[in-house]
Formats: structure tokens, sequence, C-alpha cells
């Protein structure tokens, strides 16, 4: 070491050189997403219309886009939660339930529906987190009891919002600048949630337990509490995902979000985060689930046929999934 | 009796062995040897190379240098199996039974027949217990039976087996005092057969008692084969320590030492930790010293509230302290820097900004949660400068730091977290003897600066070279405590060893 102890001190806390490999990993997601988005505009006419990039952004809004924020957060402590389709049924038909069955204001009742996902979410928590069951068995079961309730709340009926409901349903299908409003709250939360996690001890404290929980729990943190909130944030933003449905459709249903974690999942990873914890970002997190938006507005727009679709998908998610760790394997 | 003249020839001879890893030679040429007929005690500190031998023995690491004779005839070991086919079976520390399988299932794992005949199968297994003495029920699964039975069923694998040599790795440190002596009658029983057995203990009074030879190794080498008969405790123990004083200790300011800080009564956990007490007070060093597995790290841990205890009270300046966990701990001011660096002490792939402000991120927080990146920036920039850590760029991952660097990482948390209470356990491990010496610097300094300090190293010499007085654990109790004019590795060895209280204990616990 040539430095002295001093010029050492000044030199480690400013301006640190390119890293080239850091650069790989952080823009591979956006880079596949590009190249996404350049075929898709070459080979159909019609996907680079404002219409058509409107109406994704609107699908990705009132499907995936909310829901991979909380999952985000779940994964990141090296969790999961497989209970947000579930819960976005939840929370939608309870928007039927609290405002046309109960006839409570919807100024009430649309937090109560946060508040009730928000409840299902600090219950999965706290059998994760304090009582030592693996996230994946203790969302599998929220996952039944979720869509249960939901079936219970409805039974299994289509609960139709109508006129009680009309501002819900004004939402859903309103506008602001020209852009979908379900649109605009997928933004702001994707910009809070950005804000906590990179500039809140939060944000950084989740991210530490999914790298190294025991580490953080010998550092006096209570990790505890830290891993429950998660799964209180992932429903609460599920439930927000229901009411979106429930607004754009005007009505609460049960069959809402059927097999949606997996597109919630997949989103997340594609954008790069590791379900290893610790990894992942929230830009890159809402480009995995725009790349998803795209892959399906792509195949209907190219006519290829609904089940056909499905198949599709799953190729699509393995062979970006493949660059994405071959890029990452690069850097290495 | 028995005998080991020149006529016999031996079971195995090791000749020369050497095994390198990296830099680091592990063996430095190393010869061994087993006869029929006897049980021969493999001694030497942690470290001392006698696991590593076993590993070769048991054909798990192929040796750098030397040869192996078996009967007469030069082997070639290229695995485990090549060594089980001349019947050798290593009982390794580390039990490697399935714990879902039922004990008469593990005892035959390998040997399995294509279909199962259950009964004979616990049938045979029944009676190889029975033969050992050990009432344990064929069927039950081995995950519920305690760890000392376990190592029983370890056992009974091996004995299940062709075995012409049988090597114990410390089977006794889970044991009580009663299973003990019964393993012991196990050993002469082989040894009557014509087996060669290898015994590994810390209770060197139990080896005393068994063993007709004993071979010690120290760093690598082995400093001598001699006869029981010939030799006697204070011997073996000076050929097992004895290496110069090493001059990296720096010279400790005479430090005020104050007021009682950390006063624990009477700790129990299991019979990991069993009635344990100490004292530190402010400004002071105390060393816990002892053999690996004595109960060291669970007593800190236990401090800290990171592991539950039975029973016991700790006070901190006066005032019970209630932990049910660290978080607790670090709010009344007690920090761990943790004996496995890379598990528990630091997040590896996350910057050493974000570690070293870990234990106290509230002084760069403000009150809406959000981080003051530029004081934690200033804050870490001058823990650096005060720990002289050498790294790139605070915003490095703490992986890109040697391990003298990555542990001043751990230390800088523990500075910038503040408290009263500071316990190290093994700081040096892993550690080039650069860093090392620097460490021991910031030991002193957090005496110097008012913190009771209380250091865990199975380095005695470390323990001597830094401490104001060391206490003893052994098999989880606290045996003694060594004031600076005492400081010798045999005085410590002969408290961490003697085995006379826990007799007494093993006794009490029966």
């Amino acid at each position: 070491m040539t430095n002295t102890p001093l010029d050492s001190a000044t030199d480690v806390e400013k301006g640190r050189p390119f890293n080239r490999a850091e650069f790989i990993e952080k823009y591979s997601t956006f880079g596949i997403f590009l190249i996404l988005f350049i075929v898709a505009t070459v080979w159909t006419d019609t996907f680079l219309t404002q219409r058509n990039l409107l109406n994704v952004l609107r699908q990705v809004a009132a499907g995936t886009g909310i829901m991979a924020v909380g999952m985000l957060f779940v994964i990141l402590t090296r969790g999961i939660d497989l209970s947000v389709g579930s819960v976005q049924a939840f929370g939608s038909v309870l928007c039927g339930y609290y405002i046309v069955q109960l006839d409570i204001d919807i100024w009430v009742a649309l937090p109560l529906v946060l508040l009730s996902g928000a409840a299902l979410g600090a219950l999965t928590g706290i059998f994760v987190a304090y009582l030592k069951l693996p996230s994946f068995v203790m969302s599998l079961a929220m996952m039944a009891i979720a869509r249960g309730l939901s079936l219970v709340y409805s039974q299994g009926q289509p609960i139709v919002l109508g006129k009680v409901g009309a501002a819900l349903t004004e939402f859903g299908s309103g506008r602001f600048l020209n852009v979908p409003k379900p649109v605009w709250l997928m933004i702001a939360i994707f910009i809070v949630a950005g804000i906590v996690l990179n500039y809140t001890k939060y944000g950084r404290i989740i991210k530490a337990i999914g790298s190294n929980e025991e580490a953080v729990r010998l550092s006096g943190i209570n990790v505890p509490r830290y891993v429950a909130s998660v799964y209180v944030i992932s429903g609460m933003l599920a439930a927000t995902a229901g009411i979106i449905a429930a607004s754009r459709t005007g009505i609460g249903s049960s069959q809402v979000g059927v097999g949606a974690e997996l597109n919630v999942i997949a989103a997340v990873v594609i954008g790069g985060a590791s379900l290893m914890g610790g990894r992942g970002g929230v830009i890159n997190t809402l480009i995995g689930a725009l790349i998803l938006g795209v892959m399906t507005n792509l195949m209907n727009l190219a006519g290829v046929p609904g089940y056909h679709q499905q198949v599709w998908m799953g190729i699509i998610i393995a062979v970006a999934m493949l660059l994405h760790f071959g890029v990452t394997r690069v850097k290495n | 009796m028995h005998g080991w003249g020149t006529e016999m020839t031996a079971l195995v001879e090791l000749r020369g062995i050497k095994k390198f890893y990296g830099g680091v030679k592990a063996l430095k040429g190393v010869d061994f040897d087993i006869e029929p007929g006897e049980i021969h005690a493999l001694l030497g500190e942690n470290g001392a190379g006698k696991s590593t031998l076993m590993k070769v023995l048991g054909g798990d690491i192929i040796p750098n240098a030397g040869s192996i004779v078996v009967a007469g005839q030069p082997a070639d070991f290229r695995g485990p199996a090549d060594a089980k086919a001349v019947g050798i079976q290593v009982i390794h520390q580390e039990l490697a039974l399935a714990p879902d399988l039922s004990v008469a299932e593990n005892i035959y794992l390998g040997n399995l027949p294509p279909i199962i005949s259950w009964s004979a199968l616990n049938n045979s297994a029944g009676e190889v217990l029975n033969r050992l003495g050990f009432d344990i029920r064929p069927k039950e699964p081995v995950g519920n039976l305690p760890i000392a039975l376990q190592q029983i069923v370890e056992i009974a694998k091996a004995l299940s087996k062709e075995a012409r040599i049988i090597v114990f790795d410390e089977p006794t440190a889970v044991l009580s005092g009663k299973d003990a002596e019964r393993l012991h009658e196990i050993m002469l029983q082989l040894r009557m057969n014509g087996v060669g057995v290898v015994y590994i203990s810390h209770r060197l009074d139990e080896v005393f008692d068994v063993a007709d030879r004993m071979t010690i190794l120290k760093d690598g080498e082995t400093v001598g084969t001699v006869n029981v008969k010939d030799t006697d405790m204070n011997k073996i123990i000076r050929m097992m320590v004895g290496r110069p004083m090493e001059t990296m200790f720096p010279e400790k300011k005479p430090t005020k030492i104050g007021d009682e800080v950390l006063r624990v009564e009477s700790l129990n956990r299991g019979r990991e930790v069993m009635n344990v007490s100490l004292s530190v007070r402010s400004g002071e060093i105390v060393g816990l010293g002892g053999l690996v597995g004595s109960g060291r790290t669970e007593t800190a841990k236990m401090i800290f509230g990171a592991d539950p205890k039975d029973s016991g009270e700790i006070f901190l300046n006066g005032k019970p302290l209630k932990l049910k966990s660290p978080h607790d701990a670090v709010q009344a001011g007690v920090s761990l820097l943790p004996e496995d660096r890379k598990g528990e002490g630091v997040v590896i792939d996350f910057p050493i900004s974000v570690n070293s402000t870990m234990a106290g991120i509230g002084k760069i927080t403000n009150g809406f949660g959000f981080i003051k990146r530029r004081k934690e920036g200033r804050e870490v920039a001058e823990l650096a400068r005060k720990l002289t850590l050498k790294c790139g760029h605070i915003d490095d991952a703490v992986s890109t730091l040697s391990g003298g660097n990555q542990q001043k990482v751990v230390l800088a948390k523990w500075v910038f977290a503040g408290g009263d209470v500071i316990i190290f356990d093994e700081p040096t491990r892993g550690v080039d003897v650069g860093a090392k010496s620097e460490i021991y610097g910031l030991i002193n300094k957090m005496a110097e600066d008012g913190r009771a300090v209380l250091v865990i190293s199975s380095e005695h010499q470390e323990l001597f070279g830094i401490c104001d007085r060391v206490l003893v654990m052994g098999n989880g109790e606290l045996r003694g405590e060594l004031k600076p004019a005492d400081y010798s590795e045999e005085n410590l060895l002969h408290l961490a060893m003697a085995s006379g209280a826990l007799e007494k204990d093993g006794e009490s616990h029966d």
C-alpha cells in the first residue's frame, strides 16, 4: 500500500471507478426488453401505436405489475408469496362485498379492502417470521384460504358494482393526461417502492436479510419484524391489484388472478432478482413485468391462439432466464 | 499381555505423509503406524494435523507425498472405498448418519440386500448393539436419539463391518463419564480380538487409562511416539506445546481497570454450558480459553442473546439483563464478533459501508427512516482510517477484502455501534500474521476506551499475549483462572483437560 491512511480515507469515500460487470448485471434486463421491443415493432404494424402501448401498460397495471412490487420485497428476503393471485381475488370480491352488499361508503370501503389484504399478509408473515414455517408452505396455505374466502364472500357469484361503485369503475376506465388512471397508480407505487428500497433503512435491511439473515440478526436487528412486514406489503398490494381488477371490469369476482402468482414471480425473476434473496431492484422488476406484457400483446397481435400462448410464454420465460444467466456468468 | 516387537508386522504404516492446501502445510512428513491388538492414541492441539492424518488413513484425501503400507504391501488409496476394502473404518467426529432412517438401517446402510428382511436386519442390529452393551431399539429413527447414542450407532456401524483398524475421532466429546467408560471397554475388547484401534481424544487422563502407545503431533509434524508406561501426563503436555512465544503482541498501555461491567451468574444450557459464572470489568481484557467444543462459543452466544439459556442471570452495570434476541443485547450495549465471520459476521456480498453501519443504523437514519448517505460515507471513511482498513472503496463488497480486513469490517460495525461490552470469538481465525497484530492492537484499543472485553481463542499464546487474565473452560464448565504469572500452555491444558471435576459432574447427570 503506497497510500497514507489519510489519502485512502478520502479516496475510499468518493468516486468509484466504472465496473463493467456491474453495468451488465444492472442493464441486461433492459437489454432483453429493448430487443423484444424492436422485434415487436418490426414484426407488426400495430405494436408501436399509442393505443396499443397504453393497452399493454394498462394490462400490466391490472395484472402482474403491482403485485410484482410486493413479490419483489418478499423475494428480497429470500421468501416467496404464492398467495398473491388469491389475495387479488379476495380484494376484488371485497370491493363488491363492502360497497354493494354492506353498502359501506366507497372511501371507507377501499381502505378496508387494503387492510383486509394486509391482514391476510400479516397472517402469512407471522407464521413465516415467528413460527418459522417455510414461506412456500405457508403462502400455499394462504393461497387456498384467500381463494376460499373470496368464494365465501361472493358465494361464488360475481358481484356487480353498479351505481354505488360508480366512482370505482370511473377510476378503472378513466384517464389522466391520456394515460389510464390505473397506470398512474402503478407508476406511483413503483416510485415509492424504489425510494423505500434504495434510500431507507427498511429497504437496506430487507435486502441484507435475504443475503445473510444470521449476520443481520447478530447485528442486533429485529429480523422477524422485517420478515413479517414484507408479507403485509405483498398482501396489501395484491388487494390493490384486486381493486384495480374490480374497477376495470365493474364486478367483484372470485375468479380473478387464478395462476397469477406464476406470472408475478416470473416478472420478478426476469427482472434479475435472485430467488436466493438479497438481489433485485424496482426498475428491473417493472421491466420484467413489461417484458411479459409485451410478449402477451405480441402474441395477440400475431394471432397466436390462446392455448398456444401459454406454451410459448413458458418457453420464452426459460429463454429469457437463460439469456440473463448467460450474461451474468460472463461477468464472473 | 500383549506386545509390539519388531517381529510383528504393522497393520498399516504411514510414512512421511505430507499434505499441502495451497501454501498451508497441514502435514509436513508424518510417520504413524498401527499394530494389531493395540490402542494407539493420537494427540495434539487443535490444528496439529490429527484429523488430516486420519483422513489420509481413511482414503478421504490423497496426500501430496508419502506412502501407505498395508500389511507390508504398499497401497494406493484413491478414495474411502479403497481404505474400507482393507478393513480401515473411521468413525468421524461429524456423524454421518441418516436421521430419518432407523438405527438398523443406518448400521447396515451400504450393505443392504436388494430385498430387505426386516426381522433379520433388526435382529442382527440388535445383536451388535447388545454386544456394545447399549440398550438402543433397532427400529428407532436415529434422529430421535440423543447425540451420545447416535455416536454409539456410528460405532456399531463400523463394528458391523469387517474391521482390522478402527479410528475413533474424539468419540467421548459428547459422552458422559459412564458411557465413556463403556466405550473404553469396547476398545479393550477390540484390542483383544486383534483389531488396531486409533484413539483421538482431548481427555488426557482417559487416554492414559486405555492406550498402549501415543503419537504426538504438533504443527503437522510427529513430535514422537512413546509407550504409555514410559511416560506421564506432564511429559506429554510438554510434547504437545512448547512453541516459541511469538513477538506479535503489541504493548498494552497500562489501562485503568474500572468497575465491573458484565457479570454472568450460573449460566446453563444442557451439557454444553454448565454453571458458568464470570465477570469482566471496564478496561479489562479477559480471555476464555479451552479446547474446541468446551462451551466457550455457546456461553458467548447466550450472553449476546443469540441462543436461549436454560437458566442463569446476566447483569450489565449491576442491572439484570433480559435478553430475548441479539436485538436486546445490542440495544443494551453488548457486542459480539462471531466465530464464523462469513456466515455470521458480515453480509459478504454487501458493501463495506452497509456492513459497517448495520448495528448502529439508527445513527445515520433520519426521522422518516431515510439513510443519510453523505453522513454514512464520512463516518465509514473515518472508521476505515481508524482501523487501518485496506480497501479500494467503501462501497465495494466485503468479499473483495482479505480475511483480516473483513474482520476489521466486523470490528468497525461494533466500534460504530458503541456499547460497554464486546466479546471476540476467535478474532484472528483465518487472518494473516500482519493483520493479526493489528487486530490485537484494536482489541487493546477497545479496552483502553473503557469497554469490558471478553476474548475467546483456541490459540493460547494469543490469550496470553493480550489478556489480563484467562478463564479456562472444559466440557461446558469453568475449570479455573490463570493470572499472567501462571500463563503457560501446560497450565492451561491441565485445567482444560483434567477431568476430575468432570467425573463428578458425569455422576450427577446420570
